[in-house]
């Protein structure tokens, strides 16, 4: 089933808009963004914020933060293989025909944006998930798996066995990728936007197209502490975006003539935030930065919502002292102009 | 608080920052990174001196908190709120009888001695932000101390100003060796910081950063031979409260409209009238 406006595309549209039926539920999405931007995987401890903070997700995230803070660091997971997600969404823009097909799923990309007013009565349903757990999920070849066997691909020169913990240790320019690939996970998504528009649009020069969307479920997997055994502790929901950063019009090329890559993985549904992810996973990691988007200590002291928030909204405690100390400078500065 | 630790923070993170505050009063005027964590109040609120306080704080400790020199101000009192809650410890607005002052832009009016240690909330850890904004850029800078960049825009200030034009958060060399911002104080509190008794700790929790000044160290700010740092200048005027004149003053205005000018020591100004036979109208 395509997603371009060939055979079938209707009943995929048509499909698409009954599966975000099935998925909606009062604030899902703003749910997976606020487990983002908090940086702490729990949907009820999302939803509860939201309430509290009367749907403000910033003050939402915020309040995920401060939680956070409280909690023992027990240790890291295993790498998560996303080869084993469970796919509930996957769409390729480099290639039409993919392996596992392009599987449009929960998206409102090709609804007309009208407003339903006759929704607004509504009580919203309990979205009631069901799942045959019987049945394996299926699992599909990556598009960039294929393009690696072609010997396309520029593989990242890093390879960080030990993560950089960015919640551990402030960050060291130049930042490791570990650390901003961390960084870019928890930013915020209209701060990321921004910034990642920005390159597309004219400062830079990051133009990926898009390898593979994926939105589905994969395992978290620890280490067992005795037996070293690797265990499941559970699935979470997760967006990942793969760029091959091509450029349009003049092709990008690293220098043994491959494409790079921008990597973006995000808590829940948020492929706008995982896109954005890809572009700026790009822009930080080319050798001469020129554009803002492509400056590390631009991008990564900026785009943390929850500093950003915090720092601008002091400007309404008290500045009584420090005004009068420029007051007293305007004073001196006037009186030296006579 | 029920289901928090003593204090907030978990041991292992109150040990950190007590390991990196040694590590700045080691280095005088040095900028330590830290992992700072995220607080119950927002960042740019307090949250660097916050996690210092928490981490020096133990049963025997008596705190006070002033916001722009306020024991009443309402984020001083959040800040209060929050500490006391977790550790019980006994609160004050008398800065001699605080062992721990957490500060938002002033060192109170009244001496402080050896047993006693400052907290300053600090926004801009970096004195040479003003010139220059990369951060790898101003930390090479203080290894090689390399401060031409700031000398120079002192001079412009001079040439474009006729003086230099910093208010609060005048940079001053600490122990002859690093550039250090003080946190926004008035200039007014620079000097004091000279030789001080007291011990200095800095924290932004924003920028990660923490560095101290210890008790009895040079700091002096930058100046030249021929435009000198100075204080600000209240021409005579005094507080309408106490009737100080050797404080630093705000300026407000009364019931009917009056400029008027009061001490921003807010509990210096209620010793003082209580000494001069003068009592207030209300707490």
């Amino acid at each position: 089933m395509g997603y371009v406006a060939v055979e079938g595309g209707e009943d995929a549209i048509n499909n698409a808009k009954k599966v975000v039926e099935i998925f909606r539920r009062e604030n899902r999405l703003a749910i997976d963004q606020v487990m983002g931007e908090g940086s702490l995987y729990a949907p009820e401890l999302a939803e509860l914020a939201i309430k509290q903070a009367e749907g403000d997700l910033v003050e939402a995230s915020f309040l995920i933060r401060a939680y956070r803070s409280t909690l023992p660091r027990i240790g890291y997971s295993e790498p998560i293989d996303t080869h084993d997600m469970f796919v509930s969404r996957q769409i390729s823009s480099t290639f039409k025909d993919i392996p596992g097909g392009q599987i449009l799923g929960a998206t409102r990309d090709y609804t007309q944006r009208l407003l339903e007013f006759e929704r607004s009565d509504e009580v919203e349903e309990e979205g009631e998930e069901s799942s045959d757990a019987s049945e394996d999920p299926p699992k599909f070849e990556k598009v960039v798996d294929v393009m690696r066997e072609d010997g396309l691909i520029a593989e990242p020169l890093e390879n960080s066995e030990e993560p950089f913990d960015i919640t551990r240790d402030s960050l060291q320019f130049p930042l490791s990728r570990s650390a901003r690939l961390q960084a870019l996970a928890r930013g915020e998504n209209g701060a990321m936007l921004a910034l990642a528009y920005s390159s597309l649009r004219g400062y830079g020069s990051v133009h990926p197209t898009i390898a593979e969307l994926r939105v589905g479920y994969v395992k978290v997997k620890i280490k067992h502490p005795y037996t070293k055994n690797e265990v499941s502790i559970g699935e979470i929901l997760a967006t990942e975006c793969e760029g091959i950063l091509s450029g349009v019009g003049a092709t990008m090329l690293s220098e043994d003539a491959k494409f790079s890559l921008g990597y973006g993985l995000v808590f829940g549904q948020n492929e706008r935030k995982a896109i954005s992810m890809a572009i700026l996973d790009g822009t930080t990691s080319v050798k001469e930065p020129e554009a803002p988007s492509e400056d590390q200590e631009f991008v990564f002291y900026h785009i943390d919502g929850v500093d950003a928030m915090g720092f601008v909204e002091h400007l309404k405690l008290p500045h009584y002292v420090t005004f009068q100390s420029s007051l007293d400078r305007v004073k001196k500065a006037k009186e030296a102009k006579k | 608080m029920k289901g928090y630790n003593y204090a907030f923070l978990d041991e292992f993170t109150k040990r950190e920052i007590r390991r990196k505050i040694l590590k700045a009063v080691a280095i005088p005027g040095y900028q330590v990174p830290f992992a700072s964590r995220e607080m119950p109040i927002a960042k740019g609120w307090g949250t660097g001196g916050l996690q210092v306080t928490l981490s020096l704080i133990g049963d025997s400790d008596v705190l006070k908190v002033i916001d722009q020199g306020s024991d009443d101000s309402v984020n001083a009192i959040n800040i209060k709120t929050l500490v006391q809650h977790t550790t019980d410890v006994k609160l004050t607005n008398d800065t001699k009888e605080a062992s721990i002052i957490q500060t938002r832009h002033r060192i109170p009016e009244e001496y402080l001695n050896e047993d006693q240690t400052i907290v300053f909330q600090v926004p801009f850890p970096e004195p040479l932000r003003t010139v220059e904004p990369s951060e790898q850029l101003t930390r090479r800078m203080h290894a090689e101390k390399d401060y031409s960049k700031i000398w120079l825009y002192l001079y412009e200030n001079i040439v474009q100003y006729g003086d230099i034009i910093f208010g609060a958060r005048y940079p001053v060399m600490v122990n002859e060796r690093y550039l250090m911002d003080p946190s926004p104080i008035p200039r007014w509190d620079i000097p004091r910081l000279h030789n001080a008794a007291f011990l200095s700790l800095f924290c932004a929790g924003r920028e990660k950063r923490v560095y101290a000044i210890p008790p009895y160290t040079k700091v002096e700010p930058l100046e030249f031979e021929d435009y000198k740092f100075e204080v600000e200048n209240f021409d005579g005027k005094v507080c309408a409260r106490c009737g100080s004149g050797d404080t630093f003053l705000t300026k407000s205005v009364d019931d009917k409209g009056n400029e008027i000018w009061l001490c921003s020591d807010t509990s210096f100004c209620e010793k003082r009238r209580k000494k001069n036979g003068l009592f207030a109208k209300s707490g």
